[in-house]
């Protein structure tokens, strides 16, 4: 008996709309896109206090001391390296 | 049509990150940092230096060097092994460079134990588009571990090599500006691994009456040799009416070893006039444990993975912290344009919900498996001063 051949991938219609849906907005999107916060409104946005993180290097050390830690890791956008094994 | 479509997307998404003016880059800075952390039976001291210098207005380089010291041992390597006595050293450079608004980054970094060796090589590329409010960040990293064993004594090692790790991590960022004192942020990270991934220095336990001093023997733990996790974590700052600023985050973790982990986090800085940066932060954690994990085994060999790592036990842990910044040059100095002093105390209570504590073995109280939960409790200190020129 002849086996079946393999359906071909095809993604799900939904998905395709979805996808087709999200790149016309885009388009959209670049056409007419304009900054709705102007630059000279963002000085309060510019304070350091308002930096995602503002020390590097104390950052990376908090998040290798939780990643030795605990089950999850990444996410926070900072890096290092090493075991911790002990 | 739906090829042509797709075309036109893909158009559509590189027009998107078209240039209208010029990004810069960070300031140059030099910082000095002393760490310790004491908790669950460890200590640990670190060390770094970091400096940062632009060479053209298109270019910059980044150096940092860390060593962080070992001694002690955790709850699980009393029940097993001598003390531990070792050292960590770090070593990081990242050379970045700004055309228009792209900034393309090439970092690599070494971490050497004597019983563990880590390389890193990741390039990430951030790009500012829609008059500058959405900022796209792109990552990938890839790291090769050589992972040993010292089975040897903390002064004397005799260092046994088991097996090489490989990690690769992909890292999508977006932050948005919403308002003018409102932003936002987007973080989604995958990193699969393949190797040797178990802990060396920790054992899984099963019931054995052959000891009848414990009740239960260690046995050295089997770990699948791969693993790919997601991490997802949204955040948003938000500039208060008065001068100060709360964030707030939330990360939901999970992995093909059944982990989920849910981290919430909130903090807050407020700033006394140029001098002062005062900053109060709490965060909770709390994961499920690994679908291999297992307090206590029946048998040796029961299943195919068996572990019982404390980093893939249930369990819990709240963070309350607190940072003082103190600009001790807010006007500049010579070549410097500020300098800052920072203080920064965390205290972490880890609490674990599948995890026992053993070095209650023994007692007839406690037959295996009904000992008390572990938890302890850990202080984090940071010392740093950054200057900035």
């Amino acid at each position: 008996m002849k086996s079946p051949r393999p359906a071909p991938f095809r993604l799900v219609p939904q998905l395709r709309r979805a996808l087709l849906a999200g790149a016309l907005l885009l388009c959209a999107a670049c056409s007419n896109i304009q900054p709705w916060v102007k630059p000279y409104e963002r000085d309060r946005l510019a304070d350091p206090i308002m930096v995602w993180e503002r020390d590097a290097i104390s950052a990376e050390y908090m998040d290798h001391v939780r990643e030795v830690r605990e089950g999850s890791r990444g996410g926070t956008g900072a890096a290092g390296g090493g075991c911790g094994c002990n | 049509m739906q090829r042509t479509l797709s075309r036109i997307a893909v158009a559509a998404a590189l027009l998107l990150v078209r240039a209208t003016s010029a990004d810069v880059l960070p300031d140059d800075r030099a910082d000095l940092f002393y760490s310790k952390y004491s908790g669950g039976g460890m200590d640990i001291t670190g060390e770094s230096a970091l400096v940062r210098k632009k060479f053209t207005e298109n270019f910059a380089l980044e150096g940092s060097y860390f060593v962080d010291k070992v001694s002690g041992a955790s709850i699980d390597v009393l029940s097993q092994a001598s003390q531990i006595k070792d050292e960590r050293k770090q070593k990081s450079g990242t050379a970045e460079y700004v055309h228009d608004k792209t900034t393309y980054s090439l970092s690599y970094i070494n971490s050497v134990e004597r019983d563990y060796k880590s390389n890193t090589t990741s390039f990430s590329l951030k790009q500012d588009m829609f008059g500058d409010l959405t900022t796209l960040t792109l990552g990938y990293s890839h790291t090769d571990d050589t992972v040993g064993e010292n089975d040897g004594t903390a002064f004397v090692p005799v260092i046994v090599w088991l097996g090489h790790a490989q990690s690769i991590s992909y890292d999508v960022g977006l932050s948005q500006i919403l308002t003018k004192n409102w932003i936002a942020g987007l973080n989604v990270n995958v990193i699969t691994d393949n190797g040797y991934l178990a802990n060396p220095y920790r054992s899984y336990r099963y019931l054995d009456s052959s000891n009848p001093a414990k009740g239960y023997s260690l046995a050295s733990q089997i770990y699948p040799d791969t693993r790919t996790s997601t991490a997802v974590q949204v955040e948003a700052k938000y500039y208060l009416p008065y001068r100060a600023a709360i964030t707030g985050s939330y990360r939901y973790f999970t992995d093909t070893w059944g982990i989920v982990g849910n981290t919430y986090e909130l903090d807050y800085t407020h700033p006394i006039s140029n001098i002062w940066i005062l900053e109060g932060r709490v965060r909770f954690y709390k994961q499920n444990s690994a679908d291999f994990y297992s307090d206590l085994y029946n048998y040796a060999g029961e299943y195919n993975f068996m572990a019982r790592d404390q980093d893939l036990a249930a369990g819990e842990n709240t963070t309350f912290g607190a940072k003082v910044t103190y600009a001790f040059l807010p006007d500049g100095w010579k070549m410097f344009k500020r300098a800052t002093a920072t203080f920064d105390v965390s205290r972490i209570e880890y609490k674990y919900l599948d995890f026992r504590n053993i070095k209650y073995y023994g007692l007839p109280q406690y037959p295996p498996g009904s000992e008390p939960l572990y938890s302890f409790n850990a202080t984090v200190y940071q010392i740093y001063m950054s200057m900035f020129f």
